[in-house]
């Protein structure tokens, strides 16, 4: 659906984006994963036909975007991280333009901007001017708007960006639902979460390039230490306990100590774990609750780039 | 109290200075402007440049008397006088291509020797004149009684001791303010709407770009570039909605100034329609060159407010063009606003038809083209 290869693209001294190359497949989710500055915005905003790149080219369905009327575009679908609304016009109004903008219009716009409005769960505020409405209303809209000439590529850039846990869950049902609908989505975030909720594929950009481009699980195999170990021993067990002796046991990648509590970082969990759980109890450290957790995506940034995500 | 106070005086000042362009703009435009009016208005010291005023002569009279004071007139360096005939002196100065028309009759010389020497009947100098240079034909009414009496005494004084009346004028002059017809009372609110209307429809196209600099910097504009249209649509929509609002306000204007004023289109309705959409269209074209020219709104709206002070002055909108210098007003014919002028004055008060505003229909057509072509080349169309 999409591919995208060796985009570059330079404002004065600072290269925004440098060889940014990716694909995605119909129907699947691709989470553009990036600090601030990363240039995922600018990617976006290339895709979609906003921004001349220097050097690469997007291919949608195979076809290349050559002009601002190209019918490729008919295809995008953009939710801009600015919300790209008319606050004095009502939600309608604002949809009726948007969908005017695809030369949509009477029956065919009408079904399409109530589908829209139901879908962000809008519909009975659709009369009501877009400034009464709360942040997360507005984002649902925004999105509403990119889907009215039902695209089957959509640009999500930061589409949750200042809103409220229950309604970013609603655009986030939204955006499943979409993806239920066969639609391919590009979604860039720099929220771990969101990208480990949604994305079948992951592309985490920075500096301007690409550092990795895999699923969640391969890009946690990246990682030395993708699962930690959570050992608590029993009481007065720690006696004797040496931390480096414990790091020579295979499979151990790394060992914290946190008061009584033990987190051993392993490759594979389920290689590794019984063997580590015997020495304990072997060398007279039982211990009396066991939990584990996955690394998280702010872990594998922190191994690819040295730096977090956040930054 | 004084640390918040001073604190938002501070960045009330950083944000001011930050911008160089619109700091640079705002010193710019002020003394660009008054340095313009000191140097029109003399600064003091008179200025010598000044223009001439267009008077025709038509004499009919033709004797040596009616001729001298003809040199006479010729003579006076604040005055451009050309020959002509009644006809097309009436025409020229209803045109507004003359400010005035001098018409002496036949047998002046006699009728005016007889009156100033002996009395009775004076005869009557014809004083045609544009009625929106009231000023002029009161400085062309002295300078023409100077030579009239200077001419009468030196021809008919000479050899004789006294007049029979006293050193009155031997004649009368009839001031006529050519209109659209006879008759017609000449109605200052034409010219005064016109001219408000075109300053401020220049303010709206001025508003058009700094709306457009503003929508970039919001999502909608990335949305309008990612759908399948062209950027003569998205531009081209944007000039179309200005020029309707343009025009449905000239409309207006004139309606209001017709029911309170009397305000009458008394020549072509088409000419005066055609006017008011091809300046409406320029403004629009105008507003979008303005998006063109800086980087923020705030930068912009500092170099817009100069260009539209220039057209506006320039144009004849605030002082009359005739006090400008030869040389600025030459300039003063390249600006759409002077056609606009000229264009609304044409049709309404002057009476005039089609043909006489072709000429600035065209020019304002064609200057919304370039504009507008300009406005497309050097448009940014990257989103920020």
């Amino acid at each position: 659906m999409l591919e995208v290869t060796g985009l570059r693209k330079r404002y004065g001294a600072l290269v925004a984006v440098d060889g940014v190359s990716l694909r995605a497949g119909k129907g699947e989710t691709i989470g553009l994963l990036g600090p601030n500055g990363a240039g995922k915005t600018t990617t976006v905003s290339i895709i979609a036909g906003l921004v001349q790149p220097d050097a690469g080219e997007v291919r949608i369905d195979g076809r290349v975007l050559i002009s601002d009327t190209d019918p490729a575009k008919r295809d995008i679908g953009l939710v801009p991280q600015d919300l790209g609304l008319y606050d004095e016009m009502s939600a309608r109004e604002n949809l009726r333009l948007f969908g005017a903008l695809y030369n949509l219009e009477g029956a065919k716009l009408r079904r399409s901007m109530d589908e829209a409005l139901d879908l962000v769960g809008l519909k009975e505020r659709e009369k009501d001017k877009v400034l009464n409405f709360s942040g997360g209303m507005k984002r649902r809209l925004n999105l509403a708007a990119a889907l009215l000439h039902d695209p089957q590529l959509l640009l999500l850039d930061e589409p949750t960006v200042g809103v409220d846990p229950q309604s970013r869950n609603a655009i986030f049902d939204n955006l499943e639902v979409l993806k239920k609908r066969g639609k391919t989505l590009l979604y860039t975030t720099h929220y771990m979460e969101e990208a480990e909720r949604l994305c079948d594929r992951l592309v985490i950009i920075d500096c301007g390039k690409v550092i990795a481009d895999d699923t969640l699980q391969g890009l946690y195999r990246m990682v030395p230490a993708a699962n930690v170990l959570e050992i608590e021993l029993e009481d007065g067990k720690m006696n004797g306990l040496r931390v480096e002796d414990l790091r020579s046991v295979t499979g151990v990648a790394s060992v914290e100590l946190r008061g009584e509590t033990l987190r051993i970082g392993v490759s594979d969990l389920s290689a590794n774990s019984a063997g580590i759980l015997e020495w304990l109890v072997e060398k007279g450290h039982p211990f009396q609750h066991l939990a584990s957790e996955r690394a998280s995506l702010e872990t594998v940034f922190l191994n690819l780039t040295g730096r977090s995500l956040r930054d | 109290m004084l640390i918040p106070f001073l604190a938002l005086m501070r960045k009330d000042l950083r944000l001011f200075l930050s911008d160089r362009r619109a700091v640079l703009m705002s010193v710019v435009a002020p003394i660009f402007i008054a340095s313009f009016f000191g140097y029109i208005f003399g600064g003091g010291a008179g200025n010598p440049d000044t223009s001439p005023i267009a008077v025709l002569v038509s004499d009919e009279d033709g004797s040596r008397f009616s001729q001298e004071i003809v040199t006479r007139l010729k003579a006076e360096t604040s005055l451009d006088v050309t020959p002509a005939t009644p006809e097309s002196a009436r025409d020229a100065v209803r045109r507004g291509k003359a400010t005035a028309a001098v018409l002496i009759p036949k047998n002046f010389s006699v009728e005016a020797a007889r009156a100033f020497l002996f009395g009775g009947a004076k005869p009557e100098i014809g004083m045609l004149y544009d009625p929106s240079h009231g000023l002029e034909m009161r400085m062309i009414q002295g300078i023409m009684a100077g030579a009239v009496m200077e001419t009468a005494g030196k021809q008919m004084l000479s050899g004789r001791g006294s007049t029979q009346s006293g050193l009155t004028l031997p004649f009368r002059m009839s001031p006529e303010g050519v209109t659209s017809g006879r008759g017609v009372q000449y109605n200052g609110y034409a010219h005064s709407f016109g001219g408000m209307g075109i300053q401020f429809l220049l303010m709206v196209g001025v508003d058009v770009g700094i709306a457009l600099l503003l929508l970039r910097e919001r999502g909608v504009w990335k949305r309008m570039r990612a759908a399948p249209l062209s950027r003569g649509a998205l531009l081209g929509s944007r000039a179309a909605s200005s020029s309707v609002t343009s025009m449905a306000t000239l409309i207006i204007l004139f309606a209001f100034a017709r029911v309170v004023f009397g305000v009458r289109i008394q020549g072509s309705m088409i000419g005066f329609l055609g006017v008011c959409a091809a300046f409406s269209m320029m403004t629009a074209a105008f507003g979008l060159l303005i998006a063109t020219l800086g980087k923020t709104a705030e930068a912009t709206r500092g170099i817009a407010i100069l260009a539209t002070l220039l057209m506006v002055m320039l144009g004849g909108a605030w002082v009359p063009t005739f006090v400008f210098p030869k040389w600025l007003q030459a300039i003063a014919v390249v600006f759409p606003t002077r056609w606009a002028m000229d264009g609304l004055d044409a049709v309404t008060w002057r009476g005039l038809g089609f043909s006489a505003v072709a000429l600035p229909i065209a020019l304002l057509f064609g200057c919304a083209l370039v504009f507008g072509a300009l406005a497309v080349m050097r448009f940014r169309w990257e989103a920020d």
